[in-house]
């Protein structure tokens, strides 16, 4: 192992990745609900109001719609906001700045303008929280021309892409997701790589299944497939990284070889990123490639439950990834 | 730019529209031309304005360019925005004139992050938000109030009280006629005044202005005017609201703040009858010359049908 890499966690991640931002490019600026405490984004903004100072590190009113709106003008005008929304549920308030204005402003204007904000939206759900306090809506803003949306998976991701993203010249949704604030990586020192040159990373090779995920989902994916190979079966796991727009170029050659697509996304099934991903694979495959019905693991079409027992059989776990995969494909 | 070259040139447009000419709905600000004339005045190219549907006024105030307004408004690639925008969607980038559409309040909030950018940035420069009494129904204008409030923002809200939203007068819908009550609550210094007045508006804007480039801090004006055309398109007779009669219209022509301002300067003799009918004359010169120029242009290419939505790749 290199002597200059750092096992570090995705949260402390997202930390060193604002840090590096906010240390080297003076036009960066943070704003959002509850960074000034821990209680809202963990320790992923820990401290940067003392280091940086609060004209930086804004903590503002309980106004989703104008904050956002806001950073998406500041953007404008040659700065390089991220606005965090601890949840993704409350950013609902905020949808026309987002898809009505930042989308839209390159284009609308023959591309004089753009707004390169960055909208930081965390997924935090599980322990009855409920219906208003769980929700994974990525496959909504993947629908909108003009908008990237980025979910790392890795806590190398978590910080590399946070800072692909604020650099990036278009708006951007960056999810990060509680449920993967634990993990850990070993992180070398920091590249710039520019978002549009990212594209799904294969995780773990295997030639008799392709398995996506995208944010938490992956994570699932590839402790699954861990366990799969004890049964004899090898998984290969795709990362997203980037929803949209999406570049399926490495998953469509991960399934020529496999012959077998599951899809495993966080969000509904009803027009959800994995019937996107499925269709834009299959579309483009020979109709005789797959030995399996291409097939996926999403929510039950319901809100979030708030009862413990319903909540357990809610979320996809690792199991009930195992057991599908045994059970839905022949190997 | 005058008010009278905005007001011919609207009315250009309004007659483009009727003969079938301009595809897209266009609202014009014939009779509120004196605020835009008013604010812009003490404005310069790194200030941040963002306007809303009816900007014509808003944009040509900063940027003089007749033919990029025709253009656009005609869909051709020499327009404002490249042909890309008319009439609802127009930009200047270069006089500081950063995006008007037509989402009711959806810039508000944009100036807001471009006046607090301002501020970070250091540059004096300051954020103006054109905006509408019904603009002021939206929660996000609220919301901007109190956030430029608490964070002293160089913003300037513009409201533009021409007593309609649409086909809705302000009775219908609030429960006073003005709206400057909201600035008040906020602790956001304000002033009612005669939107058809442009020494007045410019007097205001100025002295709100001044202070604002050394202090940052939000101001708000309240202008109350009134629009000769009914909400979109040419016609006086239709979609003019609930309440708008034909007398209304009448008494508030009387008040046209472009008459006002050359009767006015008559009266003091620095003006006279046969000045301002050359410039009429001259006026409709510079509108037809830059007519015909823009109708002679190109619409945007089929092939860029897709340019910039992003600006990677
Ligand atoms: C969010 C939104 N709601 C409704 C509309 C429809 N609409 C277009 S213009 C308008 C009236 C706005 O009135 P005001 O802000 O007073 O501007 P004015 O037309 O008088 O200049 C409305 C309701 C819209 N464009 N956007
Ligand atoms: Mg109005």
């Amino acid at each position: 192992m290199c002597i200059n890499m750092i096992r570090t966690s995705y949260s402390d991640a997202i930390l060193s990745g604002f840090d590096y931002l906010l240390k080297n490019y003076p036009e960066v600026f943070v704003l959002g609900q509850g960074l000034w405490s821990p209680w809202y984004v963990g320790n992923t903004m820990k401290n940067l109001d003392k280091k940086y100072g609060k004209d930086r590190i804004i903590d503002t009113p309980v106004s989703e719609s104008a904050c956002t709106g806001a950073a998406v003008g500041a953007s404008i005008c040659g700065m390089k906001p991220i606005i965090v929304h601890p949840r993704m549920d409350f950013m609902l308030y905020a949808m026309d700045s987002i898809v009505n204005q930042a989308a839209k402003w390159s284009y609308m204007f023959g591309g004089q303008l753009n707004a390169p904000v960055t909208i930081r939206s965390i997924i935090n759900r599980g322990g009855s929280q409920g219906a208003q306090h769980s929700q994974a809506l990525h496959s909504w803003f993947a629908h909108i021309p003009g908008i990237r949306v980025v979910m790392p998976s890795t806590a190398q991701d978590a910080r590399d892409l946070l800072i692909s993203s604020v650099l990036c010249p278009d708006p951007v949704i960056y999810i990060d997701d509680r449920w993967l604030y634990e993990q850990t990586a070993n992180l070398g020192p920091i590249k710039e790589t520019p978002l549009n040159a990212i594209t799904p990373k294969c995780l773990k090779e295997g030639d008799q299944i392709t398995i996506i995920g995208s944010g938490y989902s992956t994570l699932l994916a590839l402790k699954a497939s861990n366990k799969l190979n004890c049964d004899g079966i090898d998984a290969e796991v795709f990362d997203l990284r980037v929803l949209n727009p999406l570049n399926s170029k490495n998953l469509l050659d991960s399934v020529l070889k496999t012959k077998r697509l599951l899809v495993i996304d966080s969000g509904w099934k009803s027009c959800g990123m994995a019937s996107e991903v499925i269709t834009s694979i299959v579309e483009q495959i020979p109709t005789d490639t797959l030995i399996d019905q291409p097939r996926r693991i999403t929510l039950p079409d319901c809100p979030a439950p708030s009862c413990e027992v319903h909540e357990k059989d809610y979320y996809p776990n690792e199991e009930k990834i195992i057991k599908f995969i045994n059970d839905e494909y022949y190997f | 730019m005058s008010m009278s070259v905005i007001r011919a040139a609207e009315i250009k447009i309004a007659e483009a529209k009727k003969n079938g000419l301009i595809k897209g709905p266009v609202h014009l600000g014939v009779g509120q031309e004196a605020i835009a004339v008013g604010v812009s005045k003490n404005l310069r190219n790194s200030d941040r304005i963002f306007g809303a549907h009816r900007s014509h006024s808003h944009i040509l105030g900063v940027d003089n360019d007749l033919h990029k307004l025709f253009a656009e408004v005609l869909g051709r690639n020499t327009g404002f925005s490249y042909g890309m925008g008319g009439s609802m969607h127009l930009a200047s980038k270069s006089k500081g004139f950063l995006g008007s559409v037509p989402i009711v309040t959806g810039t508000v909030p944009l100036a807001l992050g471009a006046g607090l950018a301002s501020k970070l940035q250091k540059s004096g420069d300051i954020a103006i938000s054109y905006l509408g009494d019904g603009a002021t129904e939206e929660g996000v204008f609220h919301e901007s109030l109190n956030f430029a409030r608490v964070s002293n923002i160089p913003i300037l809200f513009v409201v533009e009280n021409n007593l309609f939203s649409s086909h809705m007068h302000m009775s219908l819908r609030q429960p006073l006629n003005t709206i400057n009550r909201f600035a008040k609550a906020h602790k956001i210094e304000t002033r009612l005044i005669d939107g058809n007045d442009v020494v007045e508006i410019y007097r205001t804007t100025s002295e709100f202005i001044r202070k604002m480039r050394s202090k940052p801090e939000p101001y708000l004006i309240e202008a109350i005017t009134y629009r000769w055309f009914g909400h979109v398109d040419w016609r006086e007779d239709i979609d003019v609201g609930v309440a708008r009669s034909k007398k209304d219209l009448l008494n508030w022509k009387k008040r046209d703040p472009i008459k006002r301002l050359s009767d006015a300067m008559i009266n003091k003799k620095i003006w006279t009858k046969e000045k301002q009918d050359t410039l009429d004359l001259k006026v409709d010169e510079l509108i037809d010359e830059n007519w015909e120029k823009a109708l002679k242009d190109d619409f945007p290419d089929r092939k860029s049908l897709l340019d910039n939505v992003y600006k990677y790749d």
